[in-house]
């Protein structure tokens, strides 16, 4: 201190600017490894793959034209595209709300004050299962469950349901819903722990209330329940359409997006576009559009999390 | 009154077990044939009818699979690219959730703003990009190109996660240090880190998870048999002549051992550092 104080008051305050400049970096200092992984393998891939779009014959040919938009104007004017997006919009919009509906009947079960948080503990480790499940996993098992001669086709047949095994992932009428079907199977686990998540954050007394005023138990669970878990709900729903529109591993293992376009979905059309047909443009101009798809939804999620802070 | 509640309470509850039961049977039975197939002959497989514990019951699907080198090197290369990104992904989402737990600085929210949107940001979209970045950096058919690409992915969610955890944490810990001389990263290792551990188990967790699951870059970025990861291995084995389903369900349950039992020893951590993380920004 005494040293300090024997200083000259310039060189004090040199000091104390220093220090100040080297405080004001330090948290610039801390996110630079996050900053320069995003720069090199998020922001410049992003902008390469926008310049592609606008190129004819990118990469397999080392001189290649710039054409403006015309590979957005292929794609947009080309039927398998509307093929691949109907059957995105009908695999999400499926998904994303059995999703829903299951993940909050399962969270309302285990939510239940009527048994021991024990018992309960091994239900929902039990509900959880199909979440720890790797997509490829999850496509060859189902794969093996829906063949033609499989345990499904076997219940359907004992019970009369069906006569013969369906081919479910092999013909065109079936393909769409059993592929949906299995992502329903392994999506709605995370939905269901959130919203048990959320339902145990309602407070007691609210039910307290809705009780004394007379309201019976499915009052309770519209009046009380779903608003409560609006918030969530509209989270979890956003986010889902998110990755559920961009599945590729599960549709890819199990069809390939077949028969005959009956599961094309626009990340496997953009897929082959790439590296099935080489036509790298063209794939570059249908990446942009799921990007850009994608980043309504982002906009959407991001404005309805700052609205809840 | 008092005995029609309790026999009201005793249907409730046949009901709420019928309706768990139910779902155990959705959820569990598909995983429980997987089980049960693993220890069938293949001939066995679609057996008519189907059999739980058929005469042909053995282990040798997994002995199959646990002998062969190459099936081997896919689960080492998987272990090895899922510790890695771990392990990395703490570290660079440590740092960056500390700057924005604890400071305020120009470019801090917009810096925020992005790592959230890249979280929505289409795999396929950088697919066709990527492949040239990773071949340009000398990274193609590499473990650090596998592991630099997967942080990509799990780094957003794991700052996230972090900072709301670091929000938690009162203000004064660090001031103290600070009182005692400590600088920046020291409040951060020797105060912040120690008492985050349930955060980082989780976010540890997670982030092996997806780097354990991931397939799409996987089957790109890599080209040689003895780089391929647990979930290309098990493609592989479905794009060979003929089915061998015991062996696949035998490889399903290893490749999926190591997910299963992260989640039984931490499953509380979990479940309560997935949900705040995920809907809190």
């Amino acid at each position: 201190m005494t040293q300090v104080a024997n200083q000259p008051a310039r060189v004090i305050e040199t000091r104390a600017k220093r220090a100040r400049f080297t405080q004001a970096l330090t948290p610039y200092g801390f996110v630079t490894p996050v900053t320069a992984l995003i720069m090199v393998l998020m922001v410049i891939p992003i902008a390469i793959v926008i310049g592609y779009s606008t190129l004819d014959n990118v990469i397999m040919t080392p001189e290649s034209e710039f054409v403006g938009l015309q590979n957005y104007v292929k794609i947009l004017s080309d039927g398998t595209f509307y093929i691949a997006a109907r059957n995105s919009l009908v695999f999400t919009v499926f998904s994303v709300l059995v999703h829903f509906v299951l993940g909050l009947a399962f969270a309302t079960l285990l939510n239940t004050r009527l048994l021991s948080p024990f018992v309960k503990a091994i239900f929902r480790s039990l509900f959880i299962l199909p979440w720890l499940f790797t997509v490829a996993i999850i496509a060859v098992l189902w794969r093996m469950l829906l063949n033609p001669n499989g345990i499904i086709n076997y219940f359907l047949i004992s019970s009369g349901i069906v006569d013969v095994g369906v081919e479910w992932l092999s013909s065109r009428s079936t393909a769409l819903l059993a592929v949906t079907f299995i992502n329903i199977w392994a999506g709605y686990p995370f939905f269901m722990v959130s919203l048990l998540a959320g339902l145990q954050g309602i407070p007691r007394d609210l039910y307290e209330a809705a009780t004394v005023d007379g309201a019976t138990a499915l009052q309770q669970f519209w009046y009380v329940t779903l608003p409560q878990l609006k918030p969530i709900i509209i989270s979890m729903m956003i986010l889902d359409m998110i990755w559920t529109s961009q599945q590729f591993a599960l549709i890819w293992l199990t069809t390939g997006g077949g028969p005959i376009n009956a599961t094309e979905m626009l990340p496997t059309y953009t897929y082959k576009l790439a590296f099935s047909t080489y036509e790298f443009g063209l794939a570059s101009a249908a990446a942009v559009i799921v990007l850009l798809l994608s980043m309504v939804l982002a906009f959407f999620y991001v404005r309805h999390q700052k609205a809840r802070d | 009154m008092k005995r029609t509640k309790k026999a009201y309470e005793r249907i409730a509850r046949g009901w709420v077990l019928v309706g768990l039961f139910a779902g155990t049977i959705f959820a569990g039975f598909p995983v429980f044939w997987m089980l049960s197939s693993s220890f069938k002959k293949n001939s066995e497989i679609f057996a008519y009818p189907p059999q739980i514990l058929t005469e042909g019951f053995s282990i040798d699907a997994y002995l199959v699979i646990l002998s062969d080198p190459v099936k081997l090197r896919f689960f080492f290369n998987s272990y090895l690219v899922a510790l890695s990104v771990t392990a990395l992904t703490l570290i660079v989402a440590t740092l960056a959730a500390y700057a924005f737990s604890r400071y305020n600085f120009a470019g801090g929210k917009s810096l925020n703003l992005v790592i959230l949107s890249v979280q929505a940001v289409p795999p396929i979209t950088l697919l066709i990009p990527f492949f040239g970045v990773i071949v340009g950096l000398g990274l193609y058919n590499t473990y650090q190109g596998l592991i630099l690409t997967y942080m990509v992915f799990t780094l957003p969610y794991a700052i996230i996660m972090l900072t709301a955890y670091f929000n938690t944490l009162p203000k004064e810990l660090d001031e103290a240090a600070k009182i005692d001389g400590a600088g920046p990263l020291k409040v951060l290792t020797r105060i912040l880190v120690p008492i985050s551990i349930p955060g980082m188990v989780s976010v540890g967790t997670y982030t092996f998870m997806i780097a354990w699951n991931e397939y799409l870059f996987a089957l790109t970025l890599t080209r040689t048999e003895e780089m391929r990861t647990v979930p290309i291995g098990i493609q592989l084995l479905m794009g060979q002549h003929s089915y061998e389903w015991n062996e696949m369900m035998a490889m399903s349950i290893l490749g999926s051992l190591p997910v299963l039992l992260l989640f039984l020893f931490f499953q509380r951590y979990l479940i309560g550092g997935l949900t705040s993380g995920s809907l809190k920004t």
